[in-house]
């Protein structure tokens, strides 16, 4: 290691804050969670931060690192502070708690209003359904499915930044998993709720979503499919 | 400093917007001066050999190129819309800005 320290700078207070500055000592294979803990448990116990698993399953650690917002304990500094210097602050889109940490409540919330949830049709006395992984709809629910609640695309979504309403891409990739599960009794209360103000036709395409997502989810692809579902559904006079 | 805005689809939707504010400037002087050949014809003629000088082909020039982008992006977003996801976006992203400017240098061709 050539650098044995590194030039970390860290978002302080809320809304209104600032940067402070920390030097921490660099390791082979550190992520930017890494510095983040040391500060915490060595420079400032003060410092307020989010995670849990450490291993990129639990979706609790998502910060804006040099500009972007990046999963923290699967970044590595190497990848991130080309320039020798880090920028840590908390996500966008999103109110500030304290530091680093934000409040995910509307995020989640926008889930609700996205009837992001699944609506049983079978009872216990039924058999399992059968669904082959040939089907089309079973792929393009697989492709959507393994998102961790991170909120890295909400938080790169410019369309959300300028529409405080929309659902974003998380909420709306969860419903295109949906919209595909045969199994799924909710098709046209979710159709409606989408198709409505800061529903899937706000989304312009911009594609940031799909370039961060840590688990390389395509929020755009799946709100395409859903502008389709729900211009279909509307031709038919389903919603 | 870099930000999630730093990748090729992010600027195609910025040229996109720009270009579609710009042909919303544009259109309504360009109906205007067409409007001239039925009521002024003296006045579109001065116009017109106005538009021969070099500085205002090559500003007609950037105007071709916008619209070109403005058309090329919109069927591009278009096909993302109502046609299958294709992984090569940044390629579709490319193209159209080829066909724009290629449009641009034909238009600056004729023009000599
Ligand atoms: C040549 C055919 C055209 C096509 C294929 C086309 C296509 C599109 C599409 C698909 C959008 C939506 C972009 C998005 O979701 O972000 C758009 C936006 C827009 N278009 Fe066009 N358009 C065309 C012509 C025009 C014309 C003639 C004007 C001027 C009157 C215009 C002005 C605009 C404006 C101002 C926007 C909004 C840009 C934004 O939201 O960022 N377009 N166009
Ligand atoms: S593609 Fe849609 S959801 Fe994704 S960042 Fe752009 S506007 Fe947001
Ligand atoms: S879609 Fe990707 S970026 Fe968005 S919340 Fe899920 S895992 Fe995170
Ligand atoms: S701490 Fe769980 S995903 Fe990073």
């Amino acid at each position: 290691m050539s650098n044995d320290t590194l030039t970390v700078e860290i978002w302080r207070g809320r809304e209104e804050g600032e940067f402070q500055t920390f030097q921490v000592p660099r390791m082979a294979s550190q992520t930017v969670l890494d510095i983040v803990t040391y500060v915490q448990r060595n420079l400032d116990p003060g410092l307020s931060y989010r995670f849990a698993c450490r291993v990129g399953v639990c979706g609790s650690c998502a910060m804006t690192v040099n500009g972007k917002p990046r999963w923290t304990c699967r970044t590595h500094v190497d990848k991130v502070a080309g320039d020798g210097t880090l920028r840590i602050q908390p996500l966008k889109n999103l109110p500030v708690i304290r530091d680093l940490a934000v409040d995910m409540t509307e995020f989640f919330q926008k889930w609700t209003r996205a009837q992001a949830h699944f609506v049983p049709t079978a009872t216990r006395g039924d058999d399992f359904a059968q669904v082959s992984p040939d089907d089309p709809r079973r792929k393009e629910a697989s492709a959507g499915i393994e998102c961790i609640n991170c909120g890295v695309c909400y938080s790169a979504c410019d369309t959300v930044a300028w529409l405080g309403d929309y659902l974003g891409p998380a909420a709306l990739n969860r419903a295109w998993t949906l919209v595909n599960d045969e199994r799924d009794g909710g098709q046209a209360a979710r159709l409606k709720a989408i198709a409505g103000a800061g529903g899937c036709q706000s989304c312009h395409s911009h594609q940031s979503c799909f370039e961060l997502c840590p688990k390389h989810l395509n929020p755009t692809a799946a709100i395409a499919g859903l502008k389709r579902a729900t211009v279909k559904a509307a031709l038919k006079g389903e919603i | 400093m870099k930000t999630h805005r730093n990748h090729a689809n992010y600027w195609a939707f910025v040229l996109h917007r720009v270009s579609g504010l710009a042909l919303l400037l544009f259109l309504p002087a360009h109906f205007y001066v067409l409007a001239l050949a039925v009521e002024e014809a003296a006045t579109l003629d001065m116009f017109l050999s106005w538009t021969e000088a070099p500085v205002v082909k090559l500003l007609e020039t950037g105007l071709v190129i916008l619209l070109a982008a403005h058309m090329t992006g919109g069927l591009r977003i278009l096909a993302i819309e109502f046609l299958a996801w294709r992984d090569w976006q940044k390629s579709v992203v490319a193209i159209t800005g080829g066909l724009s400017l290629a449009a641009g240098l034909i238009f600056l061709l004729n023009a000599g």
